[in-house]
């Protein structure tokens, strides 16, 4: 890819409002699971396992939502954002 | 071992929220974009499915009366329909866009399941108003992947959809064992 393209190419990625959104999402989303461990800390039984059983260390919803906000983030996002660019490319060309 | 009724909801709301995040990205960017890899194209089908698969074990185990282990167990037969049609649609061996009522008989299904097992009215306590709230959530949600069986381009159709598998992630999550809503909390409920 030439320079010139590549420059255009990341341009598009980062004009398009899609591509903010798609890049929100999981940020937006741990955030969420952050507010939530910070307002209830107690659900959060990795910090005070004793006496909890192991479904209550397996499901504690604020990390639950924090992973999948990671997941999304690192595994989903970037390809989709690239993909995304690439197709506007071709659209703008 | 027996896990808390919230835990159960939770780890399920962690999969809704999944499912939601893979639709509204895919109502974002397009179908054409989504699927330009194929392991993406099968991520939200395959969690459908494999959430049906996980609702076996909870209907067989962690129900409390029969009229629970109906409610679970056509949760299970429908989500794994849901998701089998949708795993056909994206591999290419179904082509009609009718297999989107599959969706829409889930989201009906689970609604009136929902609404069907709480015999307990809406503020008899947390669970028994999420349950009536969720019921009434996916009864109104299934009107999306209903109209998108006749219209399956519609971005706006996939983003409603979306927003309702996020409401029933969200209400899962403020599900616990025994919590008041609104300063409500039945004494028999206790």
């Amino acid at each position: 890819m030439s320079t010139q393209v590549a420059s255009q190419f990341d341009s598009l990625v980062r004009r398009s409002y899609r591509g903010y959104v798609v890049g929100a999402l999981g940020p937006l989303t741990a955030l969420a699971g952050v507010i939530w461990a910070l307002t209830q800390p107690y659900r959060l039984t990795l910090f005070h396992p004793i006496g909890h059983g192991f479904w209550s260390l397996l499901a504690e919803g604020p990390l639950l939502v924090v992973l999948v906000g990671v997941f999304f983030h690192l595994v989903l996002a970037p390809g989709l954002r690239e993909d995304l660019g690439q197709a506007e490319l071709e659209e703008h060309a | 071992m027996t896990p808390h009724a919230e835990n159960v909801h939770w780890l399920f709301a962690t999969g809704f929220l999944v499912l939601g995040l893979c639709q509204l990205s895919e109502a974002l960017v397009g179908t054409a974009v989504w699927e330009q890899r194929r392991w993406r194209a099968y991520l939200w089908p395959s969690t459908a499915f494999g959430m049906g698969l996980f609702m076996w074990p909870v209907m067989v185990f962690f129900t409390s009366s029969t009229l629970h282990m109906l409610a679970h167990g056509a949760w299970a037969q429908v989500m794994m329909l849901a998701g089998a049609a949708q795993l056909g649609l994206v591999r290419g061996k179904l082509k009609s866009p009718r297999w989107e009522l599959t969706m829409a008989l889930a989201f009906f299904v689970s609604g009136a399941a929902f609404l069907i097992h709480e015999q307990n009215g809406w503020f008899f306590a947390r669970s028994a108003f999420l349950h009536h709230a969720l019921g009434w959530t996916l009864i109104a949600g299934s009107v999306f992947p209903l109209m998108r069986a006749f219209r399956p381009g519609s971005a706006p159709l996939r983003g409603g959809y979306a927003m309702t598998m996020i409401a029933v992630a969200v209400l899962l999550y403020c599900d616990r064992d025994l919590a008041p809503i609104f300063g409500h909390l039945s004494q028999f409920a206790q």
